[in-house]
């Protein structure tokens, strides 16, 4: 069976988890409770060939082209929350970190931090998710690791994520290909995730239905990457949202970028709640978003591939890369005055990704 | 969502841009004053600025509450924390403020003081409810907006007999701040900046209506328009103070009727009357002591009033010296006349409380507008010393 076949398959009956049963010190340990963990817990959701070789190590074919590794821990706090959960977005974030580099991800991997006391069946709500998330995404989840730490020690669940991805020869993404004159170019709206964790935080529930936009944007990047192979950068803007990610390119160097504020996608109920809170939607973390630095000629061409995908529908190009006012990022505002765009300054709001 | 866009729409921006550009006398200077840090926001947020002629002019006025708090006042709290033990919860902002000696309450808190950030004054009795063993002291800051709902958890407080639950009182009154910097020397047009009239706060205003502003235009001659917070309302509030110069005209008007009204939310004052009373005199950071300017708690509340609970020692509260925040605050000097400005003083090192609230005007120039900003200093310096060439 290949690898592909198995992770479609959906996983089989199993025992059932009692809604009293908790993680313990001994299903850390290393022993039968640690197998029998694995056994009930992970191996049905995550079940795959490169698991079943039952090996400390999973053993990959070497791929053409060149290889990329990227890794990402995940401590969001709540562990659920609407769109997703911290199972799904392990997946999608770490994927989206290997297709940045244009990478076509091929496995993954999952550590788990877990904290005594946890609930059995909420580990396997997020272990389901996960499982389903890597189905859906065509990524086997090849080898994992499982730790217990004391109570009051960790916060519910921690994991850490590994991707590895394939880069095709002549694709050569990186900021060095910055130059003046590109097309900046978004994939849609801006600030869903981070508003949809914000808004179940207590003491700030406000009513919404907003929806994390957590999910895989490989598919689409492997589309885009056939499509213009000389696309110069990707980026997903997660933490510190799209003035973080802009920033960071231009800080230091001898560009700036220019954007429109009124071409940027905001949801209504995104931009309510970001004035509610005297937040700005450009500061605010996105789990299902990228931003595509191009020759300004591919970028008709390039939306217009991005828009046949479902996470690419609000596609559009947002600005330039310039030559004036080198190291800022700048915007034209809603109303038509201009002003930096600035890296949030003080503490980031707690844990969103 | 709708409601908000359409005060940011930039058709209507253009039209009105337009016509403020048809109609302001080139040959002249229109200085108006945002009261407002709110107001100081959302100019530089959206670039208003960009939007009116070179000729028009925005003084950012001390409306920012956590800017004019006295560095002394800042100093007791900490005292609070340090000698009298409690746990003190405040709004975020106040938290990275610095005081004297470099600290701030977020080293304090570093350092194992007990300092709680709290998103409103109900979080605060929450946790003298959770906490009865300890007394806990709420750091009230902020103009008449901030007020009822302190107000409202010290009533909520004696209902439910929370008798470890007091407040440390910083609340200020802006009709009183006018005045103060209309009195003020600088302000003296033989002087430095000269007053063509006031954007009145929009919040403020929504409590305290606006009839309190009225001895502006009666005792003072400056025209006054009441102005809405989003940026189309500010461009609209400028056109009605112009067309106010230009006629000669001098009134107080409200751009904000959708929200303000002449008398404002009695019910909020009656219960801020019932709680509190005014102080003789206050000590604003910038302003220095202004007559009528702030409140303390009533003593039938003394019970909630962590000013009479606990014994607060005299001190030297020192400001960083070159800081000119004082001057800032008066709307005489602009924050690239502070030579820290961007150098030793950002937001994440910040050496007084103007670049610490989003609301105060370095914090705002140094994140929508240092490009240009720092550009200026460069001039500027460039200016002196070829200046100084030439003299010598
Ligand atoms: S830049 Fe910093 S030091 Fe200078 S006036 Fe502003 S807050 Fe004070």
């Amino acid at each position: 069976m290949s690898v592909m076949e198995s992770i479609d398959r959906e996983p089989g009956r199993r025992p059932t988890i009692r809604p009293d049963e908790r993680v313990t010190m001994s299903h850390g340990g290393g022993g039968r409770a640690t197998a029998e963990l694995i056994r009930r817990i992970f191996a049905p959701h995550f079940a795959n060939p490169l698991l079943e070789q039952g090996h400390d190590v999973a053993r990959l074919e070497r791929p053409e082209g060149r290889i990329v590794v990227s890794t990402d821990g995940h401590v969001i706090s709540p562990l659920f929350f609407p769109g997703g959960d911290i199972g799904s977005l392990a997946v999608h974030g770490t994927l989206n970190d290997v297709a940045m580099g244009g990478a076509r991800p091929i496995a993954l991997t999952a550590g788990f931090v877990i904290e005594e006391g946890f609930a059995l069946a909420d580990l396997e709500r997020i272990a389901a998710s996960m499982g389903a998330a890597a189905r859906r995404a065509g990524v086997p989840i090849a080898t994992g690791d499982t730790k217990v730490v004391e109570r009051g020690k960790g916060d519910g669940v921690f994991i850490t994520t590994t991707g590895i991805g394939v880069v095709p020869d002549g694709v050569e993404i990186g900021p060095d290909r910055l130059a003046a004159g590109q097309a900046v170019l978004l994939s849609g709206t801006l600030g869903d995730h981070g508003v949809a964790i914000l808004s179940q935080r207590q003491g700030l529930e406000f009513g919404t239905t907003i929806r994390s936009d957590s999910a895989a944007l490989h598919r689409m990047v492997a589309d885009m990457v056939a499509a213009a192979p000389g696309l110069a950068l990707l980026r997903d803007p997660t933490r510190g949202g799209l003035s973080a990610t802009l920033n960071e390119l231009v800080e230091g160097t001898r560009l700036g970028i220019a954007i429109d504020e009124a071409a940027i996608p905001v949801r209504g109920e995104v931009a309510s709640a970001c004035e509610l809170l005297g937040l700005d939607p450009l500061h605010i973390a996105n789990e299902g978003k990228l931003v595509c630095i191009c020759d300004a000629r591919d970028a008709e061409p390039l939306l217009a591939v991005m828009r046949r995908h479902p996470e690419g529908r609000e596609a559009v190009r947002i600005g330039s890369v310039t030559a004036e006012q080198p190291g800022f990022v700048r915007m034209t505002t809603a109303i038509g005055g201009t002003r930096i765009v600035d890296w949030l300054s003080g503490e980031q709001l707690p844990r969103i990704c | 969502m709708k409601y908000v866009e359409e005060f940011r729409d930039r058709a209507l921006a253009e039209r009105l841009a337009a016509t403020i550009r048809a109609e302001v006398d080139p040959a002249r200077d229109y200085n108006f004053m945002e009261f407002c840090g709110g107001h100081t926001h959302a100019i530089f947020r959206y670039g208003v600025q960009d939007l009116v002629p070179a000729n028009v002019h925005f003084v950012h006025g001390p409306g920012c509450p956590v800017c004019i708090l006295p560095i002394r006042r800042l100093d007791d709290a900490i005292e609070l924390v340090e000698r009298h033990g409690v746990i003190l919860c405040s709004y975020g902002d106040m938290l990275r403020v610095p005081a004297s000696k470099r600290r701030s309450l977020m080293s304090v808190k570093a350092e194992g003081g007990d300092v709680r950030m709290v998103y409103s004054t109900l979080d605060a009795l929450d946790v003298a409810r959770k906490n009865p063993d300890r007394e806990v002291v709420f750091l009230g800051i902020g103009f008449e907006t901030t007020t009822p709902p302190t107000a409202l958890a010290i009533r909520q407080a004696e209902i439910e007999g929370l008798t470890n639950f007091s407040v440390f009182c910083n609340h200020v009154l802006t009709p009183a701040a006018i005045r103060h910097i209309l009195d003020a020397p600088e302000i003296d047009p033989a002087q430095a900046v000269r007053l063509d009239g006031f954007l009145g706060p929009s919040h403020v205003s929504a409590v305290i209506g606006s009839e309190p502003y009225e001895f502006l235009s009666e005792s003072y001659a400056k025209p006054v328009v009441i102005a809405g917070f989003e940026p189309l309302d500010v461009l609209h509030s400028v056109l009605m103070l112009i067309r106010q110069v230009n006629e000669g005209r001098v009134a107080v008007e409200n751009q904000y009727a959708r929200v303000v009204t002449r008398e404002g939310n009695t019910r909020a004052q009656a219960l801020v009357a019932e709680i509190f009373e005014r102080r003789a005199a206050f000590e604003w950071r910038g302003l220095g002591s202004v007559p009528d300017s702030a409140l303390s708690i009533r003593e039938s509340y003394g019970a909630f009033d962590a000013e009479r609970r606990f014994a607060l020692s005299a001190k030297t509260s020192r400001e960083v010296k070159s800081c000119e925040c004082p001057a800032i605050l008066r709307g005489v000097k602009k924050p690239k006349d502070c030579k820290l400005f961007g150098t030793v003083c950002t937001p994440d090192n910040p050496m007084g409380s103007c670049m610490v609230s989003s609301e105060g005007a370095c914090a705002a120039y140094w994140t929508y507008r240092r490009a240009e900003t720092l550009a200026e200093m460069a001039a500027d310096r460039a200016c002196v010393a070829a200046g100084l060439e030439d003299a010598a």
